[in-house]
């Protein structure tokens, strides 16, 4: 029984494994195919996608979106959060169900809409455009996990800090957002990777500038080729060792 | 549905830690045994060896005079009742107290009428179609507590099982439990680190410390004749004065060298061990008596802790002439 | 002005931004797509009005039904699959795995989830195309000798989607039974239940609502992905999201699009109500 498991174990793992490592190692192919026979060891590939330059820029265009629509659905939905878990307004329970909402609809969806509603009144698609609706996807998330890490002992501090005579915008910065720090960081590097990574959206509200996911898109229109193993590979690198360090200094100091 | 219960020199480790050091104990069918001791004594570590949730490392359990090396949970004439009662919350409370009868291929309509019976014998009638988040706390107990009987076991075994009620049902459930036991006469082990719980339902009480018996003896014996420091104090607030070769401060008292142990309802103006006059240092009226600290002016610097009667309204300063009774000494 | 509406008011506007910003660009543009999806294409034009023929075509053209009914058979199929092979993972490294690795063994068995979206699909293709990996092996150890058509198969996006839901399954199954008290466990056996009885159950029920909102967002999620059928299914059958895609860049026909979202997120409604009695989405 418990050998069954580990063997178990071992096969999920080498699933969940195969395609990243093939990913990788063939994004070293000394070839023109990313497939087998491994024709030997180069590092031509990640040459090439580094010195291509419409590459690079997708990247820092992904960079600046993920960052600054996180930021953005962070600010919205840590405030949103707080006044709903704080002040008892009317109708609470209808708002959080419509702050949650767009988590229920799928990205195409979503950007469907976006796309519908910025043609008929004449916005340009852009890279803001693109950021907008990643933000719509993200704010759900912010607000969520924020709403969820206030708790009662969170209440009390900041009931005590305003007796103490601090101001509503003295509590929100010097007591519920340093002690949601864990999850606010948190709602934020994950509403940065989901935004890095989104392809949908980002697809049908970009045109001229594009992002990394719609870049390597094209790419795959060109066939199979070892250049796109190697930027696959790249994002997975900075994408674990975001994971990683999350892990290191983040959720180790919680515990 | 009674048997005997026998742990022979049972030895248990975690990891490096010795959880249970060479425990002998015998328990008589239809006894009401309460394992008392503060956390980490290996009170529940000896429940789950009589419940076979894990196996000794060495020694021998016996019930009903089979031994049990090697024998599941499932197939041991033991139940038990979880300390947060794991109730299924996916079934009614019928089929959470007819779930073993069912393990056993008893018929539905036969499992029902039992589960129906055993909720009317804790004080459930009428409730068999709830489920367990509709209930109470208490209501949850008896749950738990009926599903484990249903099944008519040998030996119940209560896993700290009035730990998470509040003082008030606590002491009304354990009447309870004591009723019920002596109604369906099955032997009862029940872990608690409550002493007044256990001395309110045991038959006889066992003392854990550390992986040992510290004590062992009905309730009366264990909290007027302890055998060990620590069962002393654990049973209740003692007083407690060292005695070097025979002499305390309060004079001599026997032979040999120990403590002298006095519980301070025991100090009072009438008793068999003179304290002479002393001087009452404070005192507040507690309800049921006035709680003082004394000083003998024979040992000054010796500060006891008495109950006085509700009635006495002694002040700080007051010089009182107190004895004792009930003392014991034990040789260090 | 009293504490209590000085409070209110601060709520409001604190509120405020996320509700504009949802309304503005979740509720509105959900609106106009609603609207849209009523219009009707004249040439190339889009002629607004009250026409549900975008809908009638919807359920009536084969070509358009053949695509809902794919997208609902793959997504089940999907959804299926993932929950039957992400338990035993979950339970696995809840259960035998020592504690202090566990949550190292879970970060592991989620690892690729941070491969990027687009090129997971495309890693896939490495590995099932007629050159891929699985073909180049299978033919070297001589099992077949003509390379077997997995990629732009059926069967080559249900891969895809399983690989990425595996994962997420694992994760939230692992959740709900980490939490669980093996008291649960240990009460059935103490009954006299089997390992099999309690498994049966008591541990499967006690989960339940952890797969059933898993399962869930696997639904939502794969139904309405384009990536995967479009990159490992080619264009062999079309799923309900990439004849959206087609229906809006190939023929700029924006009103039928329209009246296929709706129906996409019919269909998830349809599933939410399905399983909303066990669902715990605040849970996730």
């Amino acid at each position: 029984m418990k050998l069954l498991g580990w063997v178990y174990l071992a096969l999920g793992y080498a699933f969940v494994f195969l395609p990243v490592v093939v990913l990788v190692v063939f994004s070293f192919q000394d070839g023109r195919l990313p497939v087998p026979p491994f024709q030997g060891f180069s590092l031509q590939w990640y040459e090439k996608i580094l010195s291509d330059s419409g590459l690079m820029t997708a990247l820092w265009h992904s960079a600046l979106v993920a960052f600054i629509s996180s930021g953005l659905a962070l600010l919205m939905g840590f405030l949103a959060a707080h006044a709903l878990a704080r002040v008892r307004l009317p109708g609470s329970v209808l708002m959080r169900g419509l702050l949650i909402a767009p988590m229920t609809v799928s990205y195409l969806i979503i950007a469907l809409g976006l796309l519908t509603t910025f043609n008929q009144t004449g916005v340009k698609l852009s890279l803001i455009t693109a950021g907008i609706g990643h933000v719509v996807i993200n704010l759900p998330l912010c607000f969520a996990i924020a709403f969820a890490a206030m708790g009662d002992h969170q209440k009390n501090a900041e009931r005590a800090a305003r007796d103490l005579g601090a101001s509503e915008v003295q509590v929100l910065w010097h007591i519920s957002a340093p002690m949601l720090a864990p999850a606010l960081a948190a709602a934020f590097f994950l509403s940065v990777t989901f935004s890095w990574d989104e392809f949908i959206i980002a697809f049908l509200l970009t045109r001229f500038e594009v992002t990394l996911p719609v870049e390597i898109w094209s790419m795959l229109r060109s066939g199979l080729s070892p250049a796109t193993n190697a930027v696959g590979s790249l994002v997975f690198l900075v994408s674990i060792s975001m994971v990683f360090l999350l892990e290191i200094f983040l959720f180790r100091r919680v515990k | 549905m009674t048997a005997n219960v026998s742990i022979q020199s049972v030895t248990q480790t975690y990891g490096a830690a010795l959880a249970l050091d060479h425990v002998s104990l015998e328990i008589a069918a239809g006894e009401f045994v309460v394992l008392l001791g503060p956390s980490g004594c290996g009170k529940t570590t000896l429940l789950n060896l009589i419940g076979g949730f894990a196996e000794p490392v060495s020694g021998k359990i016996l019930i009903g005079g089979k031994d049990m090396a090697g024998v599941g949970p499932s197939r041991r004439p033991t139940t038990t009742v979880f300390q947060d009662y794991a109730l299924f919350p996916h079934m009614t409370l019928a089929d959470n107290v007819g779930f073993g009868l069912r393990m056993r291929g008893v018929a539905k309509a036969e499992r029902r009428a039992k589960a129906e019976e055993m909720l009317a014998l804790v004080g459930l009638p009428g409730k068999a179609d709830r489920r367990p988040h509709e209930l109470s706390g208490g209501q949850r107990q008896r749950v738990a507590l009926a599903r484990a009987l249903a099944v008519s076991p040998d030996v119940l075994l209560l896993d700290e099982p009035l730990g998470a009620l509040d003082l008030k049902l606590r002491r009304a459930m354990q009447d309870e439990l004591k009723a019920i036991q002596r109604r369906v006469g099955t032997t009862f082990v029940h872990v608690t680190h409550d002493q007044e719980e256990a001395m309110a339902i045991a038959d006889r009480i066992v003392v854990m410390s550390a992986g040992k018996i510290a004590d062992i003896g009905p309730p009366r014996e264990v909290y007027l004749h302890p055998k060990s420091l620590f069962s002393a104090a654990f049973m209740g607030e003692i007083n407690q004065i060292p005695v070097i070769q025979g002499q305390s401060p309060l004079g001599p008292v026997a032979q040999g060298t120990g403590t002298l142990l006095i519980r301070p309802e025991a100090i009072g103006l009438t008793g068999t061990l003179p304290l002479g006059p002393c001087r009452v240092e404070d005192a507040a009226f507690f309800g049921t008596y006035v709680r003082a600290h004394i000083s003998p002016l024979a040992a000054p610097d010796l500060r006891l802790t008495v109950h006085l009667p509700q009635a006495s309204s002694s002040a700080p300063g007051d010089i009182l002439t107190l004895f004792a009774t009930d003392h014991v000494i034990l040789e260090a | 002005m009293s504490i209590a509406s000085a409070e209110r008011k601060l709520g409001w506007g604190l509120l405020a931004p996320a509700l504009l910003w949802t309304a503005a660009f979740f509720v509105v543009p959900f609106l106009a797509m609603l609207a849209l999806s009523f219009a009707h294409m004249e040439g190339r034009a889009i002629v607004s009005g009250f026409d549900p023929g975008n809908y009638i075509r919807a359920f009536t053209d084969w070509s358009q039904l053949k695509a809902l009914i794919n997208s609902v058979e793959i997504t089940v199929t999907v959804t299926v699959i993932s929950v039957v092979l992400a338990w035993p993972l979950a339970a696995i490294i809840a259960w035998q795995v020592p504690a202090r690795f566990q949550r190292l063994a879970l970060l592991m068995a989620v690892l690729p989830f941070w491969t990027s979206y687009v090129v997971r699909s495309y890693s896939w293709l490495l590995v099932l195309g007629k050159n891929g990996v699985i073909n180049k092996a299978l033919m070297g150890i001589g099992v077949i000798s003509e390379p077997l058509a997995l990629a732009s198969t059926r069967t080559a996006t249900v891969i895809g989607f399983v690989h990425f839901f595996v994962m997420l399954l694992t994760l939230t199954i692992y959740a709900n039974l980490i939490q669980l008290s093996p008291n649960y466990a240990r009460a059935a056996q103490d009954l006299g239940a089997s390992r099999w009885a309690t498994f049966v159950h008591v541990i499967l029920p006690l989960t339940l609502p952890g797969v059933i909102t898993g399962a869930f967002v696997t639904f939502v999620l794969c139904i309405g992905d384009y990536i995967t059928p479009q990159i490992l299914g080619g264009n062999t059958e079309l799923t309900l999201p990439q004849l959206i895609m087609l229906q809006m860049g190939r023929s700029g026909n924006f009103p039928m699009a329209s009246a296929l979202s709706v129906v996409l997120m019919g269909v998830v409604t349809v599933a939410y109500a399905a399983c909303s009695r066990w669902l715990r989405l605040d849970r996730l």
